[in-house]
């Protein structure tokens, strides 16, 4: 039969030399070979103590932006929901009343928005979609769980941290995406 | 006055005899975490490290989780034997360290300690005598399960071990007809003042070495508790710290050889290129001990080594390499060594 490719290689079937047969030097050259195993590098990441470094458009878990005073961006348009293909988002909508303004930066904002990480796959949509960079994806990924609801993150879970309040926190939170255009984070 | 300074010597011995067996212990434990690590390496792995730094404390945990698991017996054993199983197997396998030297002597209080537990003049019988009864604790846990599995499994390990301890004991025989004593504290002193006996006896170290990987039911020739054919063999019905026992008595008996080959063939407690006489006792005394356990050590990680290398035999190549291969390669080093001793002492 032709081969098929040019990789395909005869197999030796002959006998087995005396050499062969008493099985020593072959025995020896394995434990030469683990051996040089025991010395190599290991390629594992000790995780929680060490991460992966991610790429710049790494796409993790969502956090709901504020600007520069602490107000919240969102204005409840309905954009990221609409962008969402997987369904993931749900919010409701609520007038912002005099005295608010401190709270939120626009007039409208969402007094509900949950997004459920059993859904979501990460895709980047919703950031794509929102017009007041109040959404984006940050480096850090769901963490796990025993139960289902607690997949279901609210609005309490997504904002970042007060800048004002915890400084340091919001920082940390913010990492190097918010209010980046894709093309220029690469 | 007689009887006052008996006491004492009862006493020194009794001491001698819980160091003895706790260092076995420890040994022991931290064979298992050695095994662990190594394996881990072998496989490009990092091994366990989250128990204590550098997972130090993992022995630990696991013996806690061992006494902490429930405790079945199975309703059709025989409760008994089922029970004393893995108490004969740990017995025997602690039994083993009682003839053998650990070190020179220690002068401590003003008396001078031997660091032997006792010197009897058949120590080598001795160790063969106790390491045949170790079976015992298999095959009697085997039996006593009322499970096929064990059954076979014990059955495995009977005939295993008879077919090469025959090896093994003629191997042995050749090293007696050179040493010409049946004290391990005198082969020591021998080795001491001249060649270690690995010089004299390459190949008889070698048939003893793969002998003693069956006797210690090591990888290759681990078939009385091939997991993937006999389900984990002769421990099948085995939980909790009765468990623990059997795999424990298995990493004791790897001590205990490690101890005995290096006592046999490679100097015991001898430290190579030094003439220990020039040193103080007690220096000296130390210094033998750390010299003995690093040998040991050696023997452990050649051990493990070998177990994450070297796959299972089948049964039948087993048997065939034992009584075709090894015993008529014993008898041929048996025959060598008798006609070099006529040859080179007349």
């Amino acid at each position: 039969m032709q081969p098929l490719t040019n990789r395909a290689q005869a197999v030796n079937r002959a006998p087995l030399t005396w050499w062969e047969r008493i099985y020593l030097p072959a025995i020896i050259g394995g434990m030469a070979i683990t051996l040089k195993h025991f010395f190599k590098k290991k390629p594992t990441i000790n995780y929680p103590e060490k991460t992966r470094p991610f790429s710049p458009v790494f796409r993790g878990l969502h956090i709901l932006n504020r600007d520069e005073q602490g107000r919240e961006n969102c204005t409840a348009c309905g954009l990221c929901a609409v962008a969402c293909p997987a369904e993931a988002i749900t919010m409701e909508a609520a007038e912002r009343l005099p005295g608010e303004e401190h709270l939120y930066r626009e007039e409208k904002y969402a007094a509900r928005y949950e997004i459920n990480m059993l859904r979501c796959i990460f895709c980047g949509l919703c950031e794509e979609a929102c017009p007041k960079d109040a959404i984006y994806l940050s480096e850090t990924f769901a963490p796990s769980d025993y139960q289902r609801k607690q997949f279901i993150y609210a609005k309490n879970d997504l904002l970042i941290p007060h800048p004002e309040k915890e400084p340091e926190a919001y920082k940390k939170a913010l990492g190097n995406r918010a209010g980046k255009k894709r093309s220029e984070i690469g | 006055m007689f009887l006052s300074i008996d006491l004492i010597y009862i006493l020194e011995k009794l001491i001698l005899i819980v160091i003895i067996v706790s260092i076995s212990m420890v040994v022991a434990m931290y064979t298992t975490l050695a095994e662990r690590k190594v394996a881990a390496f072998i496989q490009d792995r990092r091994g366990p490290n989250r128990a204590g730094p550098f997972g130090l404390l993992q022995p630990l945990a696991d013996g806690l989780k061992l006494f902490f698991k429930e405790e079945i017996i199975p309703m059709f054993s025989n409760k008994f034997l089922f029970v004393l199983g893995p108490g004969l197997a740990m017995l025997t396998a602690l039994m083993t360290s009682a003839v053998i030297p650990w070190g020179s002597k220690l002068e401590l209080f003003g008396r001078e300690i031997s660091l032997q537990i006792a010197d009897i003049n058949i120590g080598i019988l001795y160790v063969f005598g106790v390491v045949s009864l170790g079976v015992y604790g298999i095959i009697v846990g085997s039996w006593s399960s009322n499970n096929k599995y064990s059954l076979m499994g014990g059955l495995r390990a009977a005939s295993q071990i008879i077919s090469y301890e025959l090896a093994l004991g003629i191997s042995l025989i050749a090293l007696l007809m050179v040493t010409g004593t049946l004290s391990l504290k005198e082969m020591v002193l021998q080795q001491q003042e001249g060649y270690w006996n690995i010089v004299y006896q390459p190949l008889g170290f070698f048939l003893f070495l793969v002998c003693t990987f069956a006797e210690c039911n090591r990888t290759p020739f681990d078939l009385p508790e091939a997991e993937n054919e006999l389900i984990g063999g002769y421990h099948t019905e085995y939980s909790s710290m009765k468990l623990g026992f059997y795999l424990f008595a298995e990493y004791i008996n790897m001590f205990i050889s490690s101890a005995v080959m290096a006592t046999l063939f490679f100097g015991g407690y001898d430290i190579p290129f030094l003439d220990e006489s020039t040193l103080p006792v007690n220096v000296a005394g130390v210094l033998g001990i750390v010299a003995l356990f690093l040998k040991i050590a050696f023997f452990l990680f050649l051990f493990i080594w070998v177990r994450w290398t070297i796959p299972r035999f089948r049964y039948d190549q087993l048997m065939g390499l034992g009584w075709k291969v090894l015993l008529p390669l014993a008898l041929l080093n048996m025959f060598l060594t008798g006609a070099a001793i006529l040859f080179f002492d007349k």
